[in-house]
């Protein structure tokens, strides 16, 4: 049943999209992405506001044309080939869209009524909790409540592959863990789920694979563990005035500003360090402090994680305003 | 097709909800025509009857389906539904027909009540050409469900809909003669009158019904034929630059 041997092994590819918005400003919200997902896995398009993880999204699923480049869902050209594709994916938008004076109920029946392979409307309820919801009227729904409701009209026609734009965000944490299970039987029963986030936590729990996206274009990609193998961990700590000079760290790397490397006789500083093995640079670091009976300030040790690599990426690009 | 009727069937349901709308497209008829039923009482022929019931069948189009359905489109733009409908199966042309339908049906059942009570009170003439009549009202209603869409692009929120649908009234209403017949406006501008987009439409109905649109001698069904395809041009031509411009102009999403 699925689209012949071009949609054997990924689920999304997308080459080189770039996506500009028209008017005079000419706005290129994204510049050159690249990316595939697998079928069955997760990929997690990460980024802060305005990095154009939305409009990056839209345009894999199909609402928008790309300005070039090439996207392909489940071998299909998403755009073009609305009629085939649509039929096999659910689409979760970043703001609900339902007609506030339809009840729950209603409003997953009219759904239902127009998609081509709608599981039972029961069903779905029961899946995002809102079975007990299911006379409201929409209007009265708290914030989480309709995120469920999206995400019910997103998987009522059993879609192959699912797209959801910031599931989770303006949930408490409890119904986040809840959104999380609910991701995670998806998976399990084989569905293709590409989503866009700002928590990092939500990507580190939930994806296979994930890409940073930073000002229209993907600044690191891969699995958990290879970016965070890529950004190493940090240790800071304030160095007291008249201190002897830092000896050499093993796997240690100081930041390269000017002012970095502290000397003696000067008053005291803040010192940030990276390195690749954590416990190693912090044993020697700690050695020599006891024997040279130095106390370091504020010490603050980070093994690497996924948000030091956000915020790392976020910091790199700041650098050079900060200096302007 | 049973897209369209999933859509207008829920349409329905919240235009049942909409108690203002209802109002709105419900009694604003019933009392236009109890109002002018007073005022004719005691008129002439069945041919002013007719012409009569033309008129309101014209302005009644107008409200329900023209000014009632920009709103519509307005609200459901704003309320970002018309967007998560798009990221679903319907296409663009179900999702705008779906929302249309349930003002159409309305209209369609306030004439038909509208001529029942005018006929109980005034002797109505039968249609001489009913295929005219019935293209005629066809067109009109495709025409103010394309005018409703593109009016409803220049509509930032519900409430403005009130303002920026005067123009397309006026014209309309003025321009096809409902109030005043074309006949009576000074030369040049009953010349442009005949061209304005919803003229043609009830230049058709009259003439499928009464057989002439103006002081000329009523003809018969062959005539009537022959007279209505300048009009129908006019008309298909209208109906066509309202697809072209719905296609270009239309937005699904609020401007952010």
């Amino acid at each position: 049943m699925f689209g012949g041997a071009r949609a054997a092994g990924n689920a999304i590819e997308v080459r080189g999209l770039v996506r500009r918005y028209g008017g005079p400003t000419r706005f290129e919200a994204v510049r050159g992405v690249s990316f595939q997902v697998a079928r069955g896995e997760l990929f997690a398009l990460l980024g802060t506001n305005g990095a154009g993880k939305t409009s990056t999204l839209e345009v894999v699923e199909g609402l928008a044309r790309p300005s070039a480049g090439e996207v392909r869902v489940l071998g299909y050209d998403p755009f073009v080939d609305r009629a085939k594709v649509r039929p096999r994916i659910g689409i979760m938008l970043q703001e609900g869209g339902f007609p506030p004076d339809l009840t729950v109920v209603e409003t997953v029946r009219m759904w239902a009524g127009l998609l081509s392979r709608s599981q039972p409307v029961g069903v779905v309820l029961d899946l995002v909790r809102l079975d007990h919801r299911a006379d409201v009227p929409v209007r009265q729904l708290s914030g989480g409540e309709r995120r469920r409701l999206d995400l019910a009209v997103a998987v009522l026609g059993r879609p192959d592959v699912l797209f959801l734009d910031e599931p989770t965000t303006g949930l408490d944490p409890e119904s986040r863990r809840d959104t999380w299970q609910f991701i995670r039987t998806l998976l399990h029963d084989g569905v293709t789920v590409a989503l866009t986030t700002h928590y990092l936590d939500e990507a580190q729990e939930l994806a296979d694979q994930l890409a940073i996206m930073h000002q229209g274009t993907v600044v690191a990609s891969g699995t958990v563990t290879e970016v965070i193998a890529a950004h190493p961990a940090r240790i800071s700590f304030t160095l007291p005035a008249g201190a002897a000079p830092l000896p050499d760290l093993p796997h240690a790397r100081l930041p390269t500003r000017p002012d970095a490397r502290p000397n003696q006789g000067e008053p005291s500083q803040r010192v940030t360090l990276h390195t690749t093995a954590l416990q190693d640079t912090l044993t020697a670091l700690l050695t020599w402090a006891a024997q040279a009976e130095i106390r370091l300030g504020g010490l603050d040790a980070r093994p690497a994680s996924l948000e030091e690599a956000f915020l790392a990426i976020a910091d790199n690009d700041r650098s050079p305003e900060v200096a302007a | 097709m049973t897209r369209i009727a999933t859509l207008s069937r829920y349409e329905m349901l919240l235009f049942w909800r909409n108690r203002t709308a209802l109002a709105t497209a419900v009694l604003l008829p019933v009392a236009t025509v109890g109002t002018l039923i007073t005022l004719e009482d005691g008129a002439a022929g069945p041919t002013d009857g007719a012409g009569l019931l033309i008129a309101l069948v014209g302005l009644m189009l107008l409200l329900v389906v023209y000014y009632n359905l920009v709103s519509t489109y307005v609200a459901r733009r704003e309320e970002r539904v018309l967007k998560r409908l798009r990221a679903g199966e319907v296409t663009d042309g179900e999702i705008l027909a779906g929302t249309a339908v349930p003002a159409v049906v309305i209209a369609l059942g306030q004439m038909a009540i509208m001529a029942g009570g005018f006929g109980a009170f005034l002797p109505l003439p039968l249609p001489v050409n009913p295929l005219v009549l019935i293209i005629g009202l066809a067109g009109a209603v495709v025409l103010l469900v394309g005018l409703a869409v593109i009016s409803s692009t220049f509509t930032r929120n519900v409430e403005m809909a009130q303002i920026s649908t005067l123009p397309v009234l006026l014209v309309c209403s003025v321009g096809s003669g409902l109030f005043i017949p074309i006949t009576e406006l000074p030369g040049q501008l009953a010349t442009v009158a005949r061209f304005l987009p919803f003229s043609p439409a009830i230049e058709l109905i009259r003439l499928g019904w009464l057989g002439t649109a103006d002081d000329s001698a009523a003809t018969d069904f062959l005539g009537v034929l022959s007279r209505a395809a300048g009009p129908a041009a006019i008309l298909a031509g209208w109906v066509s630059m309202g697809v072209v411009g719905v296609r270009r102009w239309f937005r699904w999403e609020p401007r952010s």
